[in-house]
């Protein structure tokens, strides 16, 4: 099998862009990754599109160039982006392809996500009755885990005022105005523990990246990212999901837990190895969770990492040290390459005011989302 | 006053002592809730209907305190929306489900608390028909 190198990265910022559809995001997204590639669109043979409010993304070629390449339109929830990252990375691994672009973009309105859950396998009656929403899902996930493991609503306030702190220092977040934890433990309620600060919004956005052959990267850039592992998980019998009536006695791990595994496995990397870290933060207690999920802490050390602050961009687990999803909201289908769009520039010391200090060698990124589906991807210099 | 239930097939309803109605796998015993096609467990299809406990206790929970969008159906608007308890409620050694709590207050809800079920107002049609639901009261409540 070819090894998979990332060779450019580009992104539309994220935020709320008037008429701009996400298709002309989208087009300034992979242009950017082509010129931070050096690599010209005819160059590239193939393309994966994610989105969720796109039916088809493939219509940026017409903005690109009508080149006749093959391009698949992707959607699989809050994963989307690191499927159509992962897709992109096997088509150059069978060998078929040499460059490949793989590319999310997406535009939600204000407010959560909504939609019919009887596409979702649920009973047209979970939606009538208000269960159909991610958010109660969080908040009763950290609720338990809070109780289980002594993590403080502070703790869950820190990790809201760190990713605020980190998009204040990140041109492209949403968010860029610092907010106290005062402010956010005082904010309005929305399923508790979860106030609104602590919940990242639906918004407007698109990420894009090249990846080649291993072993032609030189070609291109003398600064390789190689992607190590990109794994995807769905839900077991006895993980408690969003969007689920139900949840079985026994307990089996996330989605996440087993996603993670397998891609340091992939890798042959450990969490030890990992220096800077993208996580799923839809709420500031997901991070929290996440951690542990993802290998980087046992169950409750948490609440005394984020207190030492381990986990700022000068601490020794930097977590969304872009300002995460809480700073740069999600537009679902770019969200996950907006991760990899970070890894990339901090293992090449690229990202400025935001840079993990120590030359960092090894990025991780995971993504979760319903009806519970997880990706992990491992990036390395 | 006319009462109907939200939804056939999800409570038993009218009834003294109404019950939850979720499935049992005739190939591998999981029990799950609502009774569906098939087992979400091992895929076999028409599981058996089978009647949940009645009591249960409170596995972990959080409150709905802002007006869900549709399809949302409980018709109120956002001056006349009060927030609900949400909890996930183990039954037994059978399963968990999720549910409406009749308690929205924080400071009332605490794991593993004892809870039971009761058929509850959802909202009342311009008809004046009550639409009935399930939901999960602190045990002893006595709410039916």
């Amino acid at each position: 099998m070819e090894d998979v190198a990332v060779i450019g990265v580009g992104l539309h910022p994220f935020g709320r862009f008037g008429p701009k559809s996400a298709i002309d995001m989208a087009a300034e997204a992979t242009r950017a990754a082509c010129a931070d590639a050096g690599v010209d669109w005819p160059d590239v043979q193939v393309a994966f599109g994610g989105s969720y409010t796109v039916d088809n993304p493939d219509a940026v070629i017409g903005r690109l160039g009508l080149t006749g390449i093959p391009f698949m339109d992707v959607y699989n929830g809050c994963a989307t982006a690191a499927t159509a990252l992962q897709l992109a990375a096997d088509a150059i691994r069978s060998g078929r392809y040499d460059v490949a672009v793989a590319v999310g973009m997406d535009k939600h309105d204000a407010g959560a996500l909504t939609a019919d859950p009887v596409d979702y396998g649920a009973p047209a009656w979970y939606g009538e009755m208000g269960y159909f929403l991610t958010t109660k899902f969080f908040g009763m996930k950290i609720n338990r885990y809070m109780h289980d493991h002594g993590i403080s609503h502070e703790t869950l306030a820190k990790v809201a005022a760190k990713a605020f702190r980190n998009g204040a220092l990140n041109p492209n977040a949403f968010r860029r105005k610092p907010v106290t934890e005062e402010a956010i433990l005082g904010a309005r309620m929305l399923n508790y523990p979860l106030t609104q600060y602590m919940f990242c919004a639906p918004d407007e956005g698109a990420a894009a990246a090249v990846l080649c052959r291993a072993d032609i990267a030189s070609r291109y850039t003398s600064t390789p990212v190689y992607l190590r592992a990109a794994t995807l998980r769905t839900r077991r019998y006895g993980a408690h999901e969003v969007h689920s009536t139900w949840a079985a006695v026994e307990q089996d791990d996330a989605p996440t837990v087993y996603a993670s595994r397998a891609a340091y496995e992939e890798a042959g990397i450990g969490p030890d190895d990992v220096d800077v870290i993208q996580l799923q933060d839809t709420d500031a207690g997901a991070e929290v969770i996440h951690m542990a999920e993802n290998g980087f802490c046992a169950d409750g050390d948490q609440e005394r990492l984020v207190a030492d602050g381990a986990t700022e961009i000068g601490g020794p687990l930097p977590v969304n040290t872009d300002g995460g999803l809480i700073a740069n909201g999600e537009p679902v289908g770019a969200s996950g390459l907006r991760q990899v769009h970070e890894l990339v520039l901090q293992l090449r010391g690229q990202a400025g005011e935001r840079q993990v200090p120590g030359t960092p060698r090894v990025g991780y990124a995971q993504l979760y989302g319903a009806p519970g589906t997880a990706g992990v991807s491992i990036l390395s210099r | 006053m006319t009462q109907v239930a939200f939804a056939p097939d999800v409570f038993t309803w009218p009834a003294d002592e109404p019950q939850l109605i979720g499935a049992k796998c005739a190939r591998c015993a999981a029990v799950t809730f609502p009774r569906g096609p098939s087992c979400p467990r091992c895929g076999t299809p028409d599981p058996e209907r089978h009647l949940l406990a009645r009591q249960g206790t409170l596995w972990t929970w959080t409150t709905q305190d802002f007006l869900p969008k549709e399809p949302y159906a409980g018709g109120e608007t956002l001056e006349t929306f009060r927030p609900y308890g949400v909890g996930l409620v183990q039954l037994g050694d059978e399963v968990r489900v999720e549910a409406r709590l009749t308690e929205a207050d924080p400071a009332k809800l605490d794991f593993g608390m004892e809870v039971e079920l009761a058929i509850v107002p959802f909202r009342v049609d311009e008809d004046g028909t009550e639409v009935m639901t399930y939901a999960f009261a602190p045990a002893g409540e006595g709410i039916r």
